[in-house]
């Protein structure tokens, strides 16, 4: 496409100030959701004596690990005004690559969690050359890898649930205490990841070239960024880290089930939408996706303690899905 | 920034309006009732099912809430998203060890995938029972609760084989799907009443349905085309002998083809009303609930747990009665139905 000069100085210039925005509000954190997750679990801790006990705390942790590992590649694809629908079938896929190559090729356990999250990566690479490539929307492109790794697990696994994956594949479902209360292995991976994350978007420049691209891809590229390398690159690396969230899973529940992760994709979209991350791109942090994916998570637990039955957990994530939006929408407008 | 501060404000007012209503619904209850308190020093029973909205299930909890009411106990419900959710199914196990119940009724999503969370929970003391559905192995949880469902095969093959008796019978056969135990017993219940071993001639059709109205329909349109003289169809549940019926409807058959089912549910008993399934064998979810409430509660006033298997019965309901099958009419099986 031909571009007069002046426009093109000017959306430079539009690409350093949107970026140093972005800057601004990733700085200023997830302030809403960190005052509604404090809400609930204020709440909670009034109704039900076991809430705020550190064994249940954990728990809640342990809970959430999956999904929310999962939401920190859906975060990072979020930022640049992308979705991954495919994220919980990749996942899947993920997971039977593992246990199955473990348990009945004779595959030592390290390579299989590896080649098991390289299949992973693999499904990233081939979203991200589409979507850049071949310029298709990413909505699209994940719908039909979707379907695409959906079908494999159920191909490679015969339908069959996989039991008793090598105990290295269940170490981070183990636990530690710290003053009588157990802590599981995997949510130390899961916080050290988020804090990763979080230090590469907003200390580095392929963080900030990600937060640019989200809000204006063209303005970005005018700038000298070759965004179809950068944007491969966040879905590989969103594809790895669904591979660890495989791994998570597997630890967690000590099997491979073909039938994990089928509601996922909107699970983990919940999470960063709840965190206050646009999902027209360019705003939000990771540190929101955890505080997002623990609202959630928080809600399940405690209205379980209290007696309330889990359709209720849904009702009121509903709700607060479309709040999150709404002000999300309402201070965007404002800002313009 | 002023609107966003309002926007902030706006979420402020919004969640505060969201933890009323929480505190609404809990306040509601959904189980506990008063009495729960006073009497038996709060026992806490969970029940947790595939999913919320089948009418099986949703019989299943009437059958949980009702006996736990009786014997003033809690209960705790939770269940999966979809059919099978496994991960689900783990968190409300965890939960509800937490929330300190004494026992789990679970229809496991993924009899195999559930069993290690299982194991941590009756580790901790929990009885633990399946209702419907047996882990895999069996011995998963401390007891099941559930329909013999190679007896209930074996009712509506022994039916078939009368109703039949002196004609030249073409079966088709409209499964669950592969390897699932519940299909199997079925199926291969009701070709024993009938008579014949799989392989046999006489079946000249085998399709996988889930389950599904839908995918009943396709099934048996699949199964007429290959064959248009089958006269007898095995359906694993009532939705998808519906599906068959309407298939076999669309091809003119309507009258000259024999369907038995499986399950007894309302919509399926009003169907062998309407003479569209000839026979269904009809189980019992509120039962195998009910039992399960007052299990938990005899474990957590007694300390003695339930073991092995219970059957919980299984009914032959059909508009004509055959000579040598024992059956009930339909007005006993819309008195006893579910969903």
């Amino acid at each position: 496409m031909d571009i007069p000069t002046p426009v093109r100085s000017a959306s430079r210039s539009m690409a350093a100030g949107l970026a140093r925005a972005a800057g601004r509000v990733s700085a200023i954190g997830p302030i809403g959701p960190l005052f509604a997750l404090g809400l609930a679990m204020a709440f909670f801790a009034v109704k039900s004596h076991q809430f705020l006990q550190g064994q249940n705390l954990s728990l809640v942790l342990q809970q959430v690990m999956e999904v929310a590992v999962l939401a920190i590649g859906q975060t990072i694809v979020i930022l640049t005004a992308g979705i991954d629908l495919s994220c919980g079938a990749v996942m899947a896929f993920g997971t039977i690559v593992m246990t199955k190559l473990a348990t009945s090729s004779g595959v030592p356990a390290i390579p299989a969690i590896l080649l098991g999250i390289g299949v992973c990566a693999g499904f990233g690479v081939l979203n991200g050359a589409l979507v850049t490539k071949i310029r298709l929307p990413a909505f699209i492109v994940t719908l039909g890898t979707l379907n695409i790794a959906f079908a494999l697990v159920h191909i490679y696994s015969r339908e069959e649930t996989i039991a008793n994956p090598p105990s290295a594949m269940t170490y981070f479902g183990r636990t530690f205490a710290v003053g009588g209360t157990n802590i599981t292995y995997g949510v130390i991976l899961m916080l050290a990841l988020f804090a990763l994350v979080w230090f590469v978007l907003t200390q580095t420049a392929w963080g900030s070239h990600v937060y640019s691209v989200g809000n204006n891809q063209e303005a970005t590229r005018l700038a000298g960024i070759r965004t179809d390398r950068l944007l491969i690159s966040v879905y590989a690396i969103a594809g790895v880290i669904y591979g660890i969230a495989g791994l998570l899973l597997v630890a967690r529940t000590e099997v491979g089930d073909p039938n994990a992760g089928q509601t996922d994709n909107l699970d983990s979209i919940t999470a960063v939408v709840l965190g206050g991350t646009s999902l027209f791109g360019g705003r939000g942090t990771v540190v929101g996706t955890l505080i997002g994916a623990l609202i959630v998570g928080v809600f399940r637990n405690g209205l379980q303690l209290i007696g309330v039955a889990s359709i209720y957990q849904i009702l009121i994530t509903g709700i607060l899905v479309i709040l999150a939006v709404s002000i999300d929408q309402l201070t965007h407008r404002g800002r313009q | 920034m002023r609107l966003s501060r309002w926007g902030i404000s706006i979420a402020g007012a919004l969640v505060l309006g969201l933890v009323l209503l929480v505190g609404w619904s809990g306040a509601s209850p959904t189980a506990a009732p008063a009495q729960a308190k006073v009497g038996a020093a709060t026992i806490k029973v969970g029940l947790i099912t595939k999913t919320e909205t089948n009418p099986f299930f949703v019989k299943m909890k009437e059958g949980a809430q009702k006996q736990a009411k009786a014997l003033g106990v809690t209960l705790l419900t939770a269940s999966g998203k979809f059919d099978t959710d496994n991960a689900s199914q783990v968190t409300a196990i965890e939960n509800m060890v937490t929330a300190g119940v004494k026992g789990i009724l679970i229809t496991p999503s993924n009899t195999k995938a559930i069993v290690p969370t299982i194991q941590k929970a009756r580790k901790k003391g929990v009885l633990v029972i399946a209702l419907d559905t047996p882990t895999d192995p069996q011995s998963g949880t401390d007891a099941l609760f559930a329909t013999n469902n190679y007896k209930a095969g074996i009712l509506i093959g022994k039916y078939a084989k009368a109703a039949e008796a002196g004609k030249t019978v073409k079966i088709a056969t409209l499964d669950l799907s592969p390897g699932i135990t519940v299909g199997v017993l079925r199926h291969n219940g009701f070709l024993a009443g009938f008579g014949i071993k799989n392989g046999d001639p006489k079946i000249v059709c085998s399709q996988d349905t889930l389950g599904d109205q839908a995918k009943g329909q396709t099934a048996m349109e699949t199964c007429l085309q290959k064959d248009p003289d089958i006269n007898l169809v095995y359906t694993i549940n009532e939705p998808a002998a519906a599906g068959a019926y309407t298939a076999i409807k669309n091809a003119g058959k309507a009258g000259k083809v024999t369907i038995v089912s499986v399950d007894g549910g309302c919509t399926g008993v009003r169907n062998v009303g309407k003479g569209i399934i000839a026979a269904t064998s009809q189980q019992y979810p509120l039962k195998m609930a009910s039992l399960g409430v007052a299990a938990v509660a005899n474990y957590a006033k007694t300390g003695k747990k339930v073991s092995g298997y219970t059957d919980t019965g299984v009914t032959l309901i059909a508009k004509t009665p055959v000579a040598g099958v024992p059956s009930k009419g339909v007005a006993f099986g819309l008195a006893n139905c579910w969903g």
